[in-house]
């Protein structure tokens, strides 16, 4: 019986290529038997959202239990045509000049209360609901002037700016959560009382929720998809407590972890534990950069000498492989290597050269003083993972082996936020922003210059140039796919040799999972998809 | 005005400055914290741009002054609003009643059991200081006295829970069950098993040796001579006269510990989600959640006020010396 999916170097090995991905480790397994339908899944939960409504706060808290409730347009899938599989929309089509994007819906849909899924409630989700108030979609819809709606399968997106479908087709899976027009119109949206008791169109309907202890969904007897579900009841069990998630599936209590619930040093241990899988695919689509931030006001780090130097002290390797237990790669730039459309591999890269590090702080006039210190740098590091931590610890070694003094600060999570991107109280930072899908989204925000200050995870850092502020703004409004590629390529050389912010490694989570339970990690976005495929074999 | 009354009123009454204090006190620290409810938010929801950020710092009246802020949440609570809680985005009453119940559940009986279980240790061990079963006895109970009770919570967990399996994991009660009546609180009743365990042992080692070493003194008291020479029985001393003197502090420490034992659900109820007042407090903090911190406050102040006014009615039946109205 093979418990070990897979150990730390097959994983290397797996995930160093992307065709590699998409062969999953457990299709083997699903396609010998038959699905079976019925029974619960116990999941293990942590956040629990005040706001569950997806289509205002695109999180992947939210994602991970209203995905199942409320569908998007289309989902990501690591076989479908532009990374797409459909969801709500069975088609979909930009105009040459940027100004339309024409979605044909699916057929034959209803809302869990009975009533028929529509275009009206399409133009009124993107209109009143992801153009207004979700954090992506302010983004992504900005220049959305209105929607027409021909019949009642098909949506006509109207843009009063240029607006690359591409960004628009990349987005898909994570803006265009639909709700019924029915029950928001007329309404104050942010405190529609459907925002907790989830109302939507997808495999499990929303069954209840119990503060700090579990979130029940049940299946969807009038789901559009035939013979789907499978399951008959997800729960979401909240455990607050780091090691109660490895505990609850050692005890079979739980059947899935997912989120990384169980930390990377429990993993080895987890793994061994007859009946467990670990799978370390299925969140491509969610991709973490480990990062280090640079506050650019400081005299000396405003210095690209400076900056290089830095980004030549950080041995990579080892921290992916001590760090992150091998559940890492290293990173060249702002962009994954996963994302073969945007990903540009000939960049400027810093190899780890303490004495190249030490040359160019000579250079840049920061000889080491008396005490052996150049000098002495805030350091903070990001308080949202173990490994941020312990990479910030990592960092102030690195760096006093080239004779900067790092002083590592530590707060919890407001009071970092704050002090990094509201009051610029730091010098370098440990951080992590998510790669989604495409750089206009939450990438290009780290590098654009003239935000308000207070803006979380964007360029709070005083960086400003002009050629990268022109290339982003140019990429903006590119109707041409392959153009707007190209301008995104530009721009990761750009700032892999200007330096503003150091791309450490990319990560993601992990699951552990019952082998009972088939269809894990099957898609780009396995946790927040809809799972509608998932089954417990007996 | 019957004298219960009076003293309860008058205890009420002297309880309004310390709660004020701890009012402010509270809401200080929490506004000295770096960072507000909306950083908090915008951690868990993600990114959001300037104009979401002003709009929610609006609404949720963080873009007036501190001063302001409590001067409302003041002139709302002398009319028994506890106000709003941004972390849950409903009434602070609401969020605390559902779950105060399950903490004083789970501190009702371990307290409980503690403190009867460790008083009667304590009896026996100090029925006969100095023999076998007292050196037995107190050592045990230092050792019990030194382990964490977080610790003891997690290896409780990995021997009856996942080694053996014997008892649920964590939680209150078994999920979606559709349990009602006997069945369920039979089940609520296996749930608690674990984690007043953990609660409850720290505490009972406590009032073990509180007990046994207050009558190792009594034994010494001359009129312990007195009984003796009078010829009672010697269970008869142990029990009406040494163990009834000797329960007088550990009463008291009784009152003292409730404070404690609040606190240390905090850590309890997280080991075993249990979704109680000690996790909404952490909660709160780590929300910035003032509003709500504040509630858990004002009802942890007055549930300790609460049973330290039953701790003195309960010394008025023991020592007849210190009766109220008296």
């Amino acid at each position: 019986m093979s418990r070990i999916l897979l150990n730390r170097r097959s994983f290397l090995a797996t995930t160093a290529s992307a065709g590699a991905m998409v062969i999953l480790p457990n299709r083997a397994g699903a396609l010998a038997a038959a699905p079976v339908k019925g029974g619960r899944l116990v999941v293990a939960g942590d956040s629990e959202p005040a706001n569950l409504n997806p289509a205002i706060v695109a999180s992947n808290g939210v994602f991970f239990v209203a995905s199942k409730v409320i569908e998007p347009l289309a989902e990501q899938s690591y076989e479908g045509s532009d990374g797409l599989a459909p969801r709500l929309a069975i088609s979909w089509e930009g105009s040459a000049d940027g100004h339309t994007a024409t979605f044909k819906l699916r057929d034959g849909v209803t809302w869990h209360d009975g009533k028929p899924f529509t275009s009206a409630d399409v133009a009124f989700s993107a209109l009143e609901v992801w153009r207004k108030l979700q954090n992506l979609g302010r983004v992504v819809f900005k220049n959305l002037e209105s929607v027409e709606t021909p019949d009642d399968h098909t949506a006509v997106f109207k843009f009063s700016q240029p607006t690359p479908f591409q960004l628009i087709r990349n987005a898909l899976p994570v803006v265009t959560s639909v709700l019924p027009k029915h029950l928001y119109e007329g309404t104050d949206i942010a405190k529609n009382p459907a925002n907790q008791k989830l109302v939507g169109t997808g495999p499990f309907k929303f069954g209840e929720y119990k503060p700090g202890e579990y979130y029940l969904l049940k299946r969807n007897d009038a789901y559009w998809q035939k013979d789907a579900p499978l399951l008959d009841e997800i729960v979401y069990q909240i455990l607050p407590d780091r090691a109660a998630a490895g505990n609850a599936l050692e005890a079979g209590e739980i059947q899935l972890a997912a989120f990384s619930a169980v930390p990377l040093a429990d993993l080895e241990r987890i793994s061994k534990v007859p009946g467990l899988k670990v799978y370390p695919n299925g969140y491509e689509a969610l991709t973490y950069q480990l990062i280090v931030e640079i506050n650019h006001r400081r005299k000396e780090l405003a210095d690209v000498r400076v900056r290089r130097a830095l980004a030549h002290s950080i041995d990579h390797a080892f921290v992916v492989k001590t760090i992150f237990l091998g559940y890492a790669k290293s990173a060249t730039g702002p962009i994954p290597a996963y994302d073969k459309t945007f990903y540009e591999p000939d960049t400027a890269t810093y190899a780890f050269d303490p004495a190249k590090a030490e040359a160019l702080l000579d250079e840049a006039g920061y000889k080491r003083g008396a005490d052996g210190n150049r000098f002495t740098l805030k350091l903070r590091p990001a308080p949202f993972f173990n490994e941020t931590k312990q990479f910030g610890d990592y960092l102030r070694q690195a760096l006093a082996k080239i004779g900067i003094d790092a002083r590592v600060v530590s707060n919890d999570t407001p009071a970092h936020l704050k002090a990094v991107y509201t009051d610029h109280d730091f010098d370098i930072t440990v951080a992590t922003p998510v790669y989604r899908s495409d750089p206009a989204i939450s990438t290009t925000i780290l590098f654009e210059s003239g935000l308000p200050a207070g803006v979380p995870f964007s360029n709070q850092y005083g960086y400003a140039n002009a050629e990268v502020d022109r290339l982003i703004k140019d990429a903006a409004s590119e109707i041409d796919a392959a153009k707007r590629a190209d301008l995104y390529k530009e721009l990761q050389r750009k700032v892999a040799d200007d330096l503003p912010l150091i791309n450490v490694a990319e990560f993601s989570f992990i699951s552990v999972a019952h082998d009972s339970v088939q269809n894990v990690s099957n898609n780009p976005r396995w946790a927040v998809s809809n799972w509608a495929d998932v089954w417990l074999r007996e | 005005m019957p004298p219960l009354l009076a003293f309860f009123l008058r205890r009420i009454v002297t309880a309004l400055p310390v709660l004020a204090v701890v009012l402010v006190g509270s809401f200080l620290l929490l506004e000295a914290a770096p960072g507000d409810a909306v950083d908090a938010y915008v951690a868990r929801s993600g990114a959001m741009d300037a104009d979401q950020l002003a709009q929610l710092r609006q609404e949720w009246q963080l873009d007036e002054g501190p001063l302001h802020r409590f001067r409302a949440y003041a002139s709302a609570l002398v009319q028994g609003d506890l106000g709003w809680s941004s972390a849950f985005e409903r009434r602070v009453a609401s969020v605390i009643l559902e779950r105060l119940p399950i903490t004083l559940l789970l501190m009702g009986v371990a307290t409980a059991l503690a403190f009867f279980l460790g008083s009667l240790l304590g009896v026996i061990a100090g029925a006969n200081p100095g023999s076998f079963r007292d050196r037995f006895l107190s050592t045990t109970s230092l050792a019990l006295y030194a382990v964490p009770g977080f610790w003891l919570g997690l290896v409780l967990i990995v021997i009856f829970a996942v080694d053996l399996r014997w008892l649920p994991i964590g939680g209150i009660e078994s999920i979606a069950s559709g349990k009602t009546g006997f069945s369920r609180m039979g089940d609520i009743g296996r749930h608690l098993i674990l984690p007043v365990a953990s609660l409850a042992m720290v505490y009972l080692a406590l009032y073990l040796r509180l007990m046994r070493d207050r009558m190792n003194e009594v034994w010494r008291d001359p009129f312990v001579q007195a009984l003796k020479a009078r010829g009672l029985s010697r269970n008869r001393i142990v029990w009406r006269h040494v163990a009834r003197n000797a329960v007088l502090p550990v009463v008291t420490m009784l009152g003292l510990q409730a404070a404690a034992m609040l606190g240390g659900s905090v850590v309890v109820e997280s080991v075993f989600a249990i979704p109680g007042f000690g996790r909404l407090a952490a909660e709160a903090v780590a929300r910035r959640d003032t509003p709500l911190l504040l509630g858990v406050i004002l009802c942890s102040a007055i549930t300790v006020i609460t049973v330290n006014l039953l701790v003195d009615l309960a010394y008025g039946k023991l020592d007849p010396r210190v009766r109220v109205g008296r």
